[in-house]
């Protein structure tokens, strides 16, 4: 065969959230001859690997990234990209609004498609013959309430921008023909009409492909769709009286116990050594407070400790939660963001002066 | 001996940040650069190793030092970048 008669290799970009419908999205596609290379889009509220980084709990978990180990086993590039920033309208004006909890997950998918979009569409201006033709995800109807019924499925494509440059191989046979279909440069007949929440089709073609180890499917990968975490970011609102985040206000909901004594602040208390360490990187920017006379938590005050009796309060709760907790007094150091620190000494809270109600995760 | 031309501090990031950071360094890089990342994230020991198993570049060396961890890496042919 001339060089001038050889197929044009076509060159996908995949969204990869390490999960495994998108790693046998990628395979299917391998297996049709298709070039893949993987994005992740970092938000900010992902699951991967923070707990595991932090506690001591989890230190015998891999503490593996499940995007880039899913590109290491493809032998696919991957590109991660920090799209935390952008992503923030995302969460606060949901277009089609929230799911059971604070997961804006239509208008997430339609988002990371479109960045996917503007991404292949900026690579074919620079790359020309070089760039992508379509995007891939692994998709499947009717597997998520919301982002992937078959209803949402073009709204998904239309809004994004990706229209039919965005394929589902996994359930492409149940939606119309896609470009890349139409065109020919992949196979209908050889996609797959998953649908529903069943999965084991998706572990049989794992299974098919040789493929043993992959993240826990449906384990979810976005802090968004969890409960707790939901409940302490609208706590975190409301305490503002705005909707509103930072990165680091979001990261901090990771980790700690969040208690809300007094509408006006919060304490962020550390549960373990690996917790203390990574709220000692926000004393710089908070009031700490963590105890001195006996080994104990550190704690993060958000907001304002607004009279002396507040100050003892708080640092009677991190008591609470110190060796000395059954001590008559407690000595803290209560430090504040610029490194002007005090001690204090105090009865430490019993449990019945902790109630539930300030728990606020 | 490698002569540790660039350092990146990612200390107090957690996954992914300190991929995406050594990523985006990376790309600011020409071919057989040298780079040294510094991380409290235990994760990046595997992470950072792993995306450079990837993208080519080479894995020169990794250690922890107390609660810090490091890797150090030469920039391969190709940085990475998309455009």
């Amino acid at each position: 065969m001339t060089e001038a008669t050889q197929p044009i290799q076509r060159r996908a970009i995949a969204l990869v959230s390490g999960g495994l419908d998108s790693m046998l999205a990628v395979k299917v596609m391998q297996e049709q001859g298709i070039e893949v290379e993987g994005v992740n889009f970092f938000t900010g509220f992902c699951v991967e690997g923070h707990t595991h980084a932090i506690r001591k709990k989890d230190k015998d978990k891999d503490k593996r990234n499940n995007a880039l180990w899913v590109a290491e086993q493809l032998g696919i590039k991957m590109h991660i990209i920090d799209i935390s920033e952008e992503y923030k309208d995302v969460v606060l004006n949901p277009k089609h609004g929230y799911g059971a909890n604070l997961n804006p997950c239509l208008d997430c998918k339609i988002f990371m498609v479109n960045q996917a979009t503007l991404m292949i569409n900026k690579a074919r201006e620079f790359a020309g013959d070089r760039g992508f033709d379509f995007i891939v995800t692994g998709e499947v109807i009717g597997q998520r309430p919301k982002s992937q019924r078959k209803e949402t499925m073009p709204i998904i494509s239309q809004e994004s921008g990706a229209d039919d440059r965005l394929l589902r191989p996994l359930c492409a046979r149940n939606l119309p023909p896609t470009l890349p279909e139409r065109e020919g440069w992949v196979n209908r007949e050889a996609l797959f009409d998953f649908s529903g929440r069943n999965r084991k089709p998706q572990m049989a073609l794992a299974k098919h492909f040789g493929l043993d180890d992959f993240a826990q499917p449906a384990g979810g990968c976005c802090f968004l769709t969890d409960e707790s975490y939901s409940n302490k970011l609208a706590d975190l609102w409301k305490a503002r009286n705005e909707r509103r985040y930072e990165l680091d206000d979001i990261m901090l909901l990771k980790v700690g116990r969040h208690l809300r004594p007094e509408p006006h602040y919060k304490l962020i208390i550390s549960r373990e050594e690996g917790e203390n360490r990574f709220l000692e990187g926000y004393r710089y920017m908070f009031t700490s407070i963590t105890t001195v006379s006996c080994p104990g938590p550190l704690a993060l005050v958000d907001g304002n400790l607004e009279s002396e009796e507040e100050v003892s309060q708080a640092a009677a709760i991190v008591a609470r939660y110190s060796k000395g907790r059954v001590l008559d007094e407690v000595t803290l150091e209560v430090r504040q963001a610029d490194g002007v620190a005090r001690q204090v000494t105090v009865k430490p809270a019993q449990p019945d002066d902790v109630p539930l109600a300030w728990n606020v995760g | 001996m490698t002569d540790v031309i660039h350092e990146l501090d990612t200390r107090r990031l957690l996954c992914p940040m300190p991929v995406i950071k050594t990523q985006n360094k990376v790309r600011t890089l020409a071919t057989g650069d040298c780079l040294r990342v510094i991380s409290t994230d235990p994760g990046s020991l595997n992470d950072i190793p792993a995306w450079c198993r990837i993208n080519g570049h080479e894995v020169l060396e990794t250690g922890e030092q107390g609660h810090e961890v490091y890797v150090l890496l030469r920039v391969g042919e190709d940085n990475g970048a998309l455009f």
